[in-house]
């Protein structure tokens, strides 16, 4: 590997950029975890008790 | 980065993103995210027929993030003009903090997310409007309305007024009359909101470029018609008592409220030519998020103590 190629590879980081990265990825872990979550609930919901979300009346089951 | 590196990249077009995760949210306009939240809530609450409780919190979730995604594919293509608005010059995109790239992507994924996540796991009636709402906003008043005429706020007030029929839709699967009178509401409601901001933001307007009805038509014209919108509006916040919708009590509210918009509306009217401190642009600009949660609010409460007593009667 030459040394151009190797320059080409890496890319340092200032502090800022890392803290930025950093701050990304636990935003998308967390969001990504929360729609898993979210679609595992839902399914739940619909499929397990799906005549009883269709009945009774009023947001929550209010009158 | 490396001094090396920063041209390297610079070269090829590139650059390391310092963006944070707030920016991001930022792209989402919280603040009209909560509104469209608070509204479409009430959508929700006032259908006659149940969802279940965790389908009611996932389809407001998708409807505040379809919102979000439209409100970011606005900043995305409203860099050039934000940038030069005291009002928006600090968000992400003009502040550089987000690249426009990274705005449009983030955008368009949420948009595709949310109208498929409300379609899959809610309805598609609702999924439908969520995906009309965004293109509603991002192309038709975004692309095309805000820089072309004064009417952009009027006509493009329809993205923003349909939070409620979207969620009526997500617990009904249809759209009704009542649902209708919730976005006539926020329809009308829009034209004297903005046009009260842009009679004392006119120099931020002109600066860039964008056709709001005190650049257009004048000062004096904007207030006529800020005086005739809250006309229409006053009554329109009462049709659902006056329809058989609400209980008396919302009547009431709804009546004094409008009386108040149009009070801060005549003093905008009666405004000398030459104020330049629009005190009374600046109220009515306040007393219209006031009127709009406290309508909405009411309606809520009217919905939520008839049920209650319905229940407790029967």
């Amino acid at each position: 590997m030459t040394v151009a190629d190797k320059d080409l590879e890496l890319v340092t980081l200032t502090e800022r950029q890392r803290k930025a990265r950093r701050n990304r990825s636990v935003a998308i872990g967390v969001a990504l975890a929360a729609l898993v979550i979210v679609f595992y609930a839902a399914t739940i919901v619909r499929f397990g008790h799906h005549g009883a979300s269709l009945t009774g009346s009023g947001l929550f089951g209010g009158g | 980065m490396a001094l090396a590196d920063d041209r390297l990249m610079e070269e090829v077009g590139f650059r390391m993103s310092e963006a944070t995760a707030g920016d991001f949210f930022a792209l989402l306009k919280p603040r009209v995210m909560s509104l469209v939240v608070f509204t479409a809530f009430v959508g929700m609450v006032a259908a006659p027929v149940a969802i279940n409780p965790l389908l009611a919190v996932i389809a407001i979730l998708a409807i505040a993030i379809g919102a979000g995604a439209s409100g970011a594919l606005n900043m995305w293509y409203d860099a050039d003009i934000d940038a030069v608005m005291t009002r928006t010059a600090g968000r992400p995109v003009p502040a550089g903090r987000v690249t426009p790239g990274e705005a449009l992507s983030f955008g368009l994924v949420l948009s595709v997310l949310s109208v498929m996540t409300l379609g899959v796991l809610v309805n598609w009636l609702s999924a439908g409007l969520l995906a009309f709402t965004i293109f509603f906003y991002a192309v038709i008043y975004t692309m095309w309305l805000k820089r072309w005429t004064p009417q952009n706020i009027v006509i493009g007030g329809a993205a923003g007024a349909i939070p409620p029929v979207i969620g009526w839709a997500a617990v009904t699967g249809s759209v009704s009359l009542e649902s209708v009178i919730l976005f006539l509401i926020i329809f009308l409601w829009t034209p004297p909101h903005f046009w009260a901001l842009a009679l004392f933001k006119s120099d931020d307007y002109a600066r860039a470029g964008i056709p709001m009805m005190p650049n257009v038509a004048g000062q004096a014209s904007t207030r006529r018609q800020i005086f005739a919108y809250a006309l229409i509006l006053a009554p329109v916040g009462v049709l659902p008592w006056a329809l058989g919708y609400t209980t008396a009590g919302y009547g009431v509210v709804s009546a004094i409220l409008g009386l108040g918009f149009v009070w801060y509306a005549w003093k905008v009217l009666a405004m000398a030519d030459d104020d330049r401190a629009m005190k009374p642009a600046k109220a009515l600009f306040g007393y219209s998020l006031l009127y709009l949660f406290a309508i909405f609010a009411a309606y809520l409460v009217d919905c939520v103590v008839g049920r209650a007593l319905m229940m407790g009667g029967a």
